[in-house]
């Protein structure tokens, strides 16, 4: 919550007590600085992309510093992991040899599902890849990867070629070729960008306003009632929230797999 | 779409304030309600037609879900961005 909600809220701003409701909105997801180095603010977002990936390499370390034939302890846990996003993403798009892809689909999956869990974990509940800078830098450098393969698997005029299918008649060709391209070049990215993004926009906006309700309304009086009204919301949206944050990297990184699947070989 | 509901509310006293951002999502949620009805009503359709593809048609129930939920939280989600203060 951002310093003026924290405030009312603390001040004991109940439906009663004759305050409007502190309706949570673009305010919430700025961040006062927790120090800054010359004019570079490190803001609460960034503490927890630091943390997300400090855990995901921290466990993966862990897990494979020295691998045994037969697990043992967290190589257990390890190996189900990497197999999970091996055998449920990859091999559906890639099949076997897309495995040079596995260590890269591993940590973007983990990754984001942990940036993402951060939504619900108490004290920190922020989810940072609901602030557009965070969602960039995957997006750009799947963007990146999978032009890069299409262009070095099927040669520069290659790739463009295979954007369309070759037994098209000639006078869709007009109307197929520039929505092809702008689809490959331009709304791909954006929108595997904008999916993540805004689901955690949504759902961090969600779930602070039931939060913000449950405390507004808990007056001594009928206000109590409804304040179990709505706590019981935040356990549904927190069910729900929880259900989106895998789907949503699970989505991202299927879609990832997928667009490097159309790189290596020709979409049709 | 301030400039509207300014507009709306000069013209008549008691019109009310429009928040055009609620209704925007309002509609926006029309077609992915029923989209996200199809992808789940054909798969659990085709669930039942053979059960032994189960797994397969989840994995692509959930990425049609949420293709398809896309569409409406971004109706949530785009009065923030153009907001016009």
């Amino acid at each position: 919550m951002s310093g003026e909600v924290r405030v009312e809220a603390a001040a004991g701003c109940h439906i009663f007590s004759g305050c409007g409701f502190p309706a949570p909105g673009l305010e919430n997801f700025y961040f006062k600085p927790l120090f800054t180095v010359g004019s570079f603010g490190f803001t609460k977002p960034m503490l927890v992309a630091v943390i997300c990936t400090v855990l995901v390499l921290a466990f993966f370390a862990a897990a494979f510093w020295k691998p045994k034939p037969v697990p043992r302890g967290i190589q257990n846990l390890g190996e189900l992991a990497i197999l999970f996003v091996r055998d449920q993403i990859l091999r559906p798009s890639l099949g076997r040899k897309g495995d040079t892809y596995l260590p890269f689909l591993v940590s973007l999956f983990y990754y984001i599902f942990l940036m993402n869990l951060m939504e619900l974990i108490p004290v920190i509940q922020f989810p940072a890849m609901s602030k557009i800078g965070f969602v960039v830098a995957p997006v750009a450098i799947v963007y990146v990867l999978y032009i890069y393969l299409g262009f070095k698997n099927q040669g520069a005029w290659g790739y463009i070629r295979n954007m369309w299918p070759s037994g098209v008649p000639i006078f869709i060709l007009p109307i197929l070729i520039p929505i092809e391209l702008l689809r490959f070049f331009i709304i791909q990215p954006f929108t595997l960008g904008i999916r993540l993004f805004a689901n955690m926009f949504a759902g961090h906006l969600l779930l602070t306003i039931f939060m913000v309700a449950t405390w507004y309304l808990a007056s001594l009086s009928i206000g109590l009632l409804f304040a179990f009204g709505s706590a019981v919301m935040v356990l549904f949206v927190f069910l729900l929230e929880l259900l989106v944050d895998i789907l949503q990297a699970f989505i991202f990184t299927t879609l990832t797999a997928t667009y490097i699947a159309s790189s290596l070989e020709p979409q049709h | 779409m301030s400039a509207l509901a300014g507009a709306l509310a000069a013209a008549s006293p008691t019109v009310l304030q429009i928040n055009f951002g609620a209704v925007g999502y309002g509609l926006a949620a029309i077609g992915p309600g029923i989209g996200i009805g199809l992808v789940f009503g054909h798969a659990i359709e085709a669930m039942a037609r053979q059960p032994e593809a189960t797994g397969r048609i989840t994995l692509y129930m959930w990425v049609g879900f949420s293709l398809t939920e896309i569409l409406a939280l971004l109706g949530l989600v785009v009065p923030f961005i153009f907001h016009a203060s």
